[in-house]
């Protein structure tokens, strides 16, 4: 089954070319991808992730806000019950943050650097070793 | 008072959905991860059509606030095209509807129409019935944008209203078959833009022509201008326990018919009398013409010695 992701692009930044070329790369690797559009809160974040019940959240984020919008997320999915949707993220982030971000339960975080290949090389291996598929069925998703 | 639904229960529609889509559970067992419905209300389900970019998205964000303020609940599944290379899509309605995230009585669900060509999912019609089983009062199916053809959505809902916009051709088009022919409601959109009058006096009149009563509205979705007049045609059809019930069941067995022709003409070409017929097509002794009507004399043999 096709692997669905949330292309999230969190607060005031107006930039959302990255994300829609993701989108698109995401697409033509045989993803879903749903897309909401610029200045997501992340209570608007986590509440599309639900009701699509997506496998991945993707989040965007050039601003510097990732050690507050991150934290967030990660806080919401679990009041709502959520515990197999992977969240990534990618932007601008700080290599110092990364491991703190793991420790939040991040799976995953893409340089300025990675290639549309890299991340979706990434979300195939963290949906085949996390994902909701694998908790729900017992069974791990194929790599492709 | 407003109602809305526990945010648990989205969880568990979402979840349900899914199962279903990527077929982990049976609909009976995955009906059974809900809670049933209290009011033991049927849900109104209003399809939404259309071509692409005439609006669809906007209109049924438009819906869900007029719902919301009568104090109903609103469930939306809106479907968008999957690649037929790759099978991916991208799943865009969500932008158009994002002021109500924040409303535990809306519930809003996109899913990619895979391998099916009618303008829905193949199992739209499930998460319709799950969302009804949740409790929602209202469902808005939104379309992928359709051409001519896609007409699933008169099989699974109560009313259909087909959204186009001025100008996308001269009066034959409204006298074509197909789309023109399952709305119980017309809008026009982009009201705005030049050529709207002349589009709505010509579907007015296919629509006198054709003895149907079927309302013709003007809107300007974006800016909510014409909403009121499109609820209130949604409310008298509600009402008036519409006519598409009979249209449903006929498209539903028109599609039974079709689906069971097909499956059944494809067994013939793995039998030893469908591969002669291959054969020989491919050596040139027949027309495709005579393959074909020499295949569907197969396969209805097959019906008849069944029974």
């Amino acid at each position: 089954m096709p692997i669905k992701v949330l292309v999230a692009k969190p607060g005031l930044d107006g930039h959302d070319r990255g994300a829609k070329i993701v989108a698109r790369a995401l697409r033509d690797a045989g993803m879903e991808v749903v897309y909401t559009g610029l200045h997501q809160t992340p209570e608007m974040i986590v509440t599309a992730a639900v009701q699509e019940d997506v496998d991945v959240i993707g989040v965007s984020i050039l601003s510097g806000a990732h050690m507050t919008v991150f934290p967030r997320i990660m806080k919401l999915l679990e009041e709502r019950g959520v515990d197999d949707i992977c969240v990534i993220g990618g932007g601008v982030i700080q290599e110092n943050d990364v491991p703190k971000l793991k420790v939040l339960g991040v799976r995953e975080i893409f340089d300025a650097d990675a290639t549309t290949q890299n991340l979706i090389d990434g979300i195939e291996r963290v949906v085949a070793e996390f994902g909701r598929a694998r908790k729900r069925t017992g069974a791990a998703t194929p790599a492709s | 008072m407003t109602r809305s639904v526990p945010v648990r229960v989205h969880r568990d529609l979402a979840r349900a959905i899914t199962a279903i889509e990527n077929g982990y559970a049976s609909f009976g067992d995955t009906l059974a991860t809900l809670p049933a419905r209290e009011n033991g209300k049927a849900s109104f389900v209003v399809g939404v059509t259309g071509p692409p970019g005439a609006g669809k998205s906007t209109l049924v964000d438009r819906l869900i606030e007029k719902f919301r303020a009568g104090g109903e609940t609103v469930a939306v599944i809106a479907v968008d095209p999957s690649s037929p290379f790759t099978h991916g899509a991208v799943l865009g309605d969500r932008v158009r509807m994002q002021r109500h995230s924040g409303d535990t009585g809306v519930f809003i669900r996109s899913m990619a129409s895979r391998e099916s060509g009618g303008g829905l999912a193949p199992t739209t019609h499930d998460a319709i019935a799950l969302a009804a089983h949740a409790g929602f009062d209202v469902i808005l199916v939104e379309t992928v944008g359709v051409g001519q053809v896609e007409l699933e959505i008169v099989a699974v809902a109560d009313v259909v209203a087909v959204v186009t916009v001025p100008a996308l051709g001269d009066s034959v088009q409204t006298i074509k078959a197909g789309l023109t022919e399952i709305a119980d409601l017309f809008v026009v959109n982009m009201a705005d833009r030049p050529g709207a009058s002349r589009t709505a006096v010509d579907l007015k009149h296919m629509v006198r022509e054709s003895g149907r009563d079927v309302a013709v509205l003007q809107t300007i979705a974006s800016e909510g201008t014409g909403i009121d007049d499109v609820m209130v045609a949604l409310t008298a059809a509600r009402a008036s326990e519409s006519s598409n019930a009979g249209r449903a069941v006929r498209f539903e067995v028109v599609r039974n018919i079709r689906d069971a022709a097909v499956r059944r003409a494809l067994a013939v070409l793995d039998a030893p009398r469908g591969r002669s017929v291959l054969e020989r097509l491919r050596a040139g002794e027949l027309t495709r013409l005579e393959a074909r009507e020499e295949l569907l004399v197969y396969a209805l043999a097959e019906v008849i010695n069944a029974d």
